[in-house]
């Protein structure tokens, strides 16, 4: 019963597990002309981005020279995917109160990035975190943690991703799954290797403007029905639900406090883990910008959320009674196309075909433009991280260090085409609690002691991240999501599916005892170069400069 | 970046021992810092709320509503966030801001 819970609890990342089984359905013309459409515009986008990117800064961040409102769309683009319209839609729809707890988590890692970390971010770092993390410490051995951290957490939500899309065109646009992924792979390619940072930023842009749009389109259709009356809409899906007046509560899906914690702290902390959103504070010309775009950017991703709430909800009164929607016709049996088409199903209802096929290009624009900011994510690691700094130690020219990221980009391409086709039947819940388990355990312990604390040394960010990185993943492997779900054992070893409770606590417990045991020549020079890091954090100076075009 | 300059430390030991940096790193810090543990607690208030007396949630929002208390206390969270952000950002790009920009004056002076 626990891993019945724990898993719905992931239900709207693992969503698009349940559509593996689903039929393909017919063409969808409408769909198609409306992505040929979005695929043409970032096209031209990538064209005119490619004539602007000259340096290794035009590639990675754009010259710094994104202002915060554009900045702010990008993030949040990067961080409402295809899986929170479809997903989140969904888990509303079918546990009511549960999935707006869900949501709630999902949101409030936001407001504490911009209290503790967007401005030290943008201060000291330059291309990637692991600039900030090697500030004071070991270039070469911390680095080379930091790129196999991100690496980690970018394949992982790669592949997250890719099965998505697959499974979604298949669903939206009758094509083929393999098909599906392939277009995805090479479109990425395209935006990351010609376009770089500034056609991934305005593909994202594009991307956030459309999914805002389309989700308050529908959300004022809908409630157009209610008389756009909470009250009304509240009674009638109080009525039309199995459970009756249990959505407007807590259910079952968060009983157990343990796993309620785990998965909140794995949320909240793990989006400061994640290496593409963390970029996205280096494309900006100064901290007060970077400020700007996540007050922007939360303010775009809590009003999405509360569009989502209440479209999941409306969904339960104008799906939920339509036998048209049910498999045979019958209300509250299967959905047809899978679990996850509800806000498809509610677009159909409300906005005809049209709205159907527009809201399907924007799901689908959605899985490319965060794929292409990942794989940028990852190809940074690769040219900037191990290829720059580890392996030619800083000697590498400007041209080297772009040619290694293009190459790294064609690499991660293939490889994401390769585990998207290989993965089609994975079970996506592990993957994304592997994904923010890692991120919140072994990224973001090491960049905010980074930050924060003077006794940080290489010995213990390496040992304490490295602990972070292992125990998330073998408490996810011992979790009842992968050893029972996945690996088919009767009882799972770790009775919890999320591992943040305990794998960032003991990485932080790590790092904490083996910086302070270190008393070698260097961890002293380590801590002693604090102070010049501190005056940095706090006013900028020195900070990498935004270049003019 | 990884050599330390003799002329960026001795700028960067002036901005230290001025008055006005200790003044920054001290204010700015007491407001991350409880705006933070204002963001945390509420929201892990909300989750124990959750899963100790869900019940007190689902209470009617006023006498013959269907909506309950959680559903507006939700949003709520979610806008209390957000407003908490734009005072951080207000704060920190206008007061903090200029406070800093005074003092890399002073130094470079």
């Amino acid at each position: 019963m626990k891993a019945l819970l724990a898993l719905l609890a992931l239900a709207p990342l693992s969503s698009f597990a349940d559509t593996i089984t689903a039929q393909k359905q017919p063409l969808n013309l409408h769909a198609i002309g409306m992505f040929f459409v979005f695929v043409l515009a970032t096209l031209a986008i990538t064209w005119w981005a490619a004539r602007r990117t000259r340096s290794t800064a035009d590639f990675y961040t754009a010259g710094g020279g994104i202002s915060g409102f554009q900045n702010g769309l990008a993030i949040a683009g990067d961080y409402m995917s295809a899986a929170t319209l479809l997903g989140l839609t969904s888990l509303v729809f079918t546990k009511g109160y549960d999935g707006f707890v869900y949501i709630i988590g999902f949101f409030v890692g936001w407001p504490v990035i911009t209290f503790l970390m967007a401005e030290r971010l943008r201060n000291l770092g330059k291309y990637t975190f692991a600039d900030i993390v090697s500030y004071r410490l070991d270039q070469t051995r911390v680095r080379s943690f930091a790129a196999l951290g991100s690496l980690t957490v970018v394949c992982c939500y790669l592949i997250v991703q890719m099965v998505g899309a697959g499974q979604l065109i298949k669903l939206l646009f009758g094509l083929d799954y393999q098909m599906a992924v392939v277009v995805v792979g090479v479109l990425m390619l395209v935006y990351v290797i010609f376009g770089g940072m500034i056609a991934t930023t305005w593909v994202q842009i594009v991307k956030a403007v459309l999914l805002l749009a389309g989700g308050t389109t529908l959300v004022l259709m809908a409630m157009s029905e209610f008389g756009f009356s909470l009250e009304n809409l509240a009674g009638r899906a109080v009525q039309a639900h199995a459970i009756g007046n249990g959505i407007m509560g807590p259910g079952s899906m968060l009983a157990d406090p343990i796993n309620a914690v785990s998965l909140s702290l794995g949320l909240v902390f793990g989006i400061a883990g994640l290496p593409h959103i963390l970029m996205r504070f280096f494309t900006v010309p100064n901290a007060k910008e970077a400020r700007r775009s996540v007050l922007f950017a939360t303010g775009f991703i809590g009003f999405f959320f509360l569009v989502v709430c209440v479209l999941g909800y409306t969904a339960i009164v104008i799906v939920g009674t339509d036998p048209k929607y049910f498999v045979d016709g019958k209300l509250g049996g299967a959905l047809v196309g899978g679990g996850n088409m509800v806000a498809m199903h509610l677009a159909q209802a409300v906005g005809g075909n049209l709205f159907l096929g527009f809201l399907s290009a924007v799901a689908f624009a959605t899985i490319l433009a965060v794929v292409a900011g990942l794989a940028l994510a990852g190809a940074s690691a690769i040219s900037h991280d191990l290829y720059a700094t580890v392996l030619k130690k800083g000697r590498a020219s400007e041209k080297q260090e772009m040619r290694v990221s293009r190459i790294a980009t064609v690499c991660l391409g293939l490889v994401a085409i390769g585990l998207g086709l290989l993965f089609e039947q994975m079970n996506i819940a592990f993957l994304v609690g592997l994904t923010f388990g890692v991120a919140a355990s072994a990224n973001f312990p090491v960049l905010i002691m980074a930050m924060y604390w003077k006794g940080l040394t290489t010995r213990g960010a390496l040992c304490g991240g490295l602990v972070g990185l292992v125990s998330a993943l073998v408490l996810v492997i011992l979790s009842p999501a992968v050893w029972v779900t996945v690996l088919g054992h009767a009882k799972a070893i770790f009775p919890y599916d999320h591992p943040a409770l305990f794998s960032m606590p003991l990485a932080f417990a790590v790092i904490v005892l083996v910086s302070s045991l270190d008393r070698s020549a260097r961890a002293s020079r380590e801590r002693a170069a604090y102070a010049d890091q501190f005056v940095r954090a706090q006013t900028g100076l020195g900070a990498a400069a935004a270049s003019s075009h | 970046m990884s050599t330390q300059q003799t002329p960026h430390s001795q700028s960067c030991d002036r901005i230290r021992s001025n008055p006005k940096f200790q003044r920054l790193a001290r204010q700015r810090a007491v407001l991350a810092w409880s705006l933070s543990a204002v963001v945390l607690g509420v929201y892990y208030l909300f989750i124990m709320l959750v899963a100790f007396v869900p019940g007190w949630l689902h209470l009617p929002l006023y006498e013959g509503s269907h909506l309950s208390r959680g559903i507006p206390l939700g949003a709520a969270i979610i806008v209390l966030s957000w407003l908490l952000t734009a005072w951080y950002v207000r704060s920190a790009n206008t007061r903090f801001d200029s406070l800093s920009a005074e003092i890399l004056q002073e130094a470079q002076a």
